[in-house]
């Protein structure tokens, strides 16, 4: 098992800047997810740890030494591919043996592992067949099988999961997480779901148009974006976003004006963004807010749009002017669309975001 | 209701028609090409077996005779031939040459037109093709000379090694084109995995990309077979010792040389003449049909 390092990685194709000076770093034994929109990079940055792409800039290391110039096949990784990848030609099981074949190991040796990975995997069934034979998801458990077998020093995940069905997804979450855990295996794990990354990895490393957004734990990216992408990436239904600026009123109270509502704001708070900035955006959860029907203290006035049931949850959108908010909340209340209604904000739980540099101010 | 219920029926019909048509043009398109050929060779087979032979045309009197050749030195007039067994051996060693050279080649060049980046790729397929759009006529001087000054003119294996060499340059440029559409079609994904999964770039072309090629090796070693097997113009034009003679250049003589022609003779000959391919054929063509898919999402 390894710590992997990507010092000022970049990699650019050309015009097209795939990634952007990329410091990551991923601990021994650590499960990191890197989590961003389509053609974020996330790929190409897998690609580079494996070894397949040489980074335009930067080095990689792994435990502090450095592989930038090392082929694949000397970096013990372990890979499944976003396509699967699988040998078309050869059978199951002859597709998770081959690393092992290559490695040179003992042929009753090569069996007992392929057969323990294939059962694991619940593939054990699919042994002699070959990859065209198999739907989607068996193919993306056989290309996984076919990346532990080897028992890499490090595992990099290509959206392993995306083509299983909800449950066995769910399933396969838990699966992986605990047969990490239990390796203890360095492992980067691509996705653009972010409740699998919120809920499996250690870390998780945002990305955009190629660079880093923010490296933190779920928690810390959940409750302290670093900017608006991440704000608005990290949670579902995402966070509710108003452009507005800081005012002081005449009685050296501050409030956010953002045309539509005044809202005000604990004294502190409003020194602290003033100090920093006076055009901001103020970012709310729809988890983080409470509906009332009186008008209560730091509470926004708006009328109820629509009211989406989840079963457990219900989404109701709020019209504050031209702009909706939403707002997760226990079923119970009857609401009605078009009836008056309060939003009571969490003061403690809203952020505030440089509107220029899309930072956080708090 | 029940008129909806009976439109239903006649459009059933109607698609069932229209169906049976279908097969029916797709027999007649496949078949009819067919039939002159395969009783070209059916008459070829009667014809060789028949005593005499009317107006060249109309077989009669069943007969062995034809196909003397197999046992006994062809004798005609004067002149003797060399027993068909050596100079078949010739033939064979020539076609097998050509064709495991052209595949040997133009797999790996193939794959670097395919996979490998380098300046000028685009111009030199381009060039490549414009090569084979010359025949080897125009060529017949200049490899003489050639053939000449490395030694391998009239030295009887060595001239056919020679041939061999030029029959292949011949064939690579377009067999590398073929096979490079072959390489194409393998992602690249498949070429990683391979690598990832602790293949040096060699070993993942020898035990992942060339199996998923087979078909169009098998494509293009069939065809450079068939173009060594037949070869006809430079074994005539630089082959002079008889012992050393393919079969192309000793049908052509058998035809040639005399005013008459034995016609039972020829076409035993000439369905000899087809039978290694035929079997060469059939086995590389199991190749064409080793096609796998799947395993790799698009
Ligand atoms: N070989 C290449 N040549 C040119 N551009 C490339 C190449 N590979 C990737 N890119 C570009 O680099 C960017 C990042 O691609 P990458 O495949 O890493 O995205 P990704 O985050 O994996 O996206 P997805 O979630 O859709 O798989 C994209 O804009 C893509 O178009
Ligand atoms: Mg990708």
């Amino acid at each position: 098992m390894v710590k992997v390092t990507l010092d000022n990685v970049s990699k650019f194709f050309g015009k097209v800047r795939a990634v952007t000076d990329l410091n990551l770093e991923v601990g021994d034994g650590e499960f990191v997810a890197l989590l961003g929109p389509s053609g974020c990079g996330k790929t190409t940055t897998l690609l580079m740890i494996a070894g397949i792409y040489r980074p335009s800039r930067g080095r990689i290391l792994f435990d502090n030494e450095d592989v930038t110039g090392l082929p694949p096949k000397d970096r013990n990784v372990g890979m499944v591919f976003q396509s699967y990848a699988l040998y078309p030609h050869m059978t199951v099981y002859d597709n998770i043996a081959f690393p092992l074949k290559l490695k040179k190991v003992p042929k009753q040796e090569i069996d007992r592992k392929v057969r323990k990975v294939a059962k694991l995997l619940r593939i054990d069934n699919l042994l002699a067949r070959r990859p065209g034979q198999l739907s989607g998801g068996q193919q993306q458990r056989v290309a996984l099988g076919r990346a532990l077998a080897k028992e890499p020093d490090v595992l990099l995940l290509d959206e392993p999961l995306s083509n299983l069905d909800a449950k066995l997804r769910i399933l396969m979450r838990a699966e992986l997480k605990r047969l990490q855990k239990e390796l203890r295996v360095t492992t980067v794990y691509v996705t653009h779901d972010q409740v699998e990354a919120m809920s499996m990895a250690d870390r998780i490393a945002v990305m955009n148009a190629g660079k880093l957004q923010q490296y933190a734990d779920p928690q810390g990216l959940y409750n302290k974006p670093a900017n608006l992408f991440v704000a608005g990436f990290i949670g579902s239904p995402p966070m509710n976003f108003v452009e507005g600026s800081i005012r002081e009123d005449l009685s050296g109270g501050y409030y956010f004006d953002a045309g539509a509502f005044k809202f005000k704001l604990p004294k502190e708070l409003g020194e602290l963004i003033s100090s920093k900035s006076i055009d901001v955006v103020m970012g709310f959860r729809p988890e983080h807010v409470k509906l009332s029907l009186n008008r209560e203290e730091y509470s926004i006035e708006g009328q109820v749009y629509v009211v989406e049931p989840l079963g457990r949850d219900i989404v109701v959108n709020v019209k504050v002017g031209d702009m909706l908010f939403k707002v997760v909340t226990k079923p119970g209340v009857e609401l009605r669309p078009g009836q008056r209604i309060w939003l009571v904000l969490d003061v403690d739980k809203i952020h505030f975001f440089d509107k220029f540099n899309e930072r956080a101010i708090v | 209701m029940a008129r909806a219920r009976g439109s239903l029926r006649r459009r059933l019909l109607r698609a069932k028609l229209a169906a049976v048509i279908k097969y029916l043009v797709v027999v007649v398109v496949a078949v009819v090409p067919l039939f002159p050929i395969w009783s070209m060779i059916a008459w070829l087979l009667i014809q060789s077996f028949s005593g005499r032979v009317i107006l060249g045309l109309i077989p009669s009197s069943l007969t062995i005779n034809n196909w003397r050749f197999l046992w006994s030195p062809i004798k005609m007039g004067l002149k003797e031939y060399p027993n068909i067994w050596p100079i078949t051996f010739n033939t064979l060693l020539l076609a097998l040459g050509v064709s495991g050279l052209v595949v040997l080649v133009s797999t790996m060049s193939g794959y670097a037109l395919s996979r490998m980046e380098f300046r000028g790729r685009t111009a030199l397929m381009e060039f490549i093709i414009a090569l084979h759009a010359f025949p080897s006529v125009i060529l017949l001087i200049a490899l003489f000379v050639i053939l000449n000054k490395l030694g391998l003119y009239g030295k009887g294996y060595m001239t056919l090694l020679g041939i061999v060499l030029i029959k292949a340059g011949l064939e690579i440029p377009m067999a590398s084109w073929i096979i490079k559409g072959f390489f194409d079609s393998i992602p690249w994904d498949l070429e990683w995995a391979a690598l990832v999964d602790g293949c040096s770039r060699w070993r993942a072309w020898r035990s992942v990309i060339v199996p998923l090629v087979l078909p169009g090796i098998g494509a293009i070693s069939i065809f450079s077979f068939l173009a060594g097997w037949s070869e006809f113009l430079l074994v005539f034009t630089y082959v002079k010792d008889e012992a050393y003679y393919t079969l192309p250049v000793l049908i052509y003589h058998m035809i040639g040389e005399f005013k008459f022609i034995d016609w039972g003779m020829l076409a035993a000959l000439g369905l000899f003449f087809t039978i290694p391919t035929l079997i060469f054929f059939s086995t590389s063509q199991k190749l064409l049909l080793r096609i796998y898919v799947g395993g790799v999402k698009r």
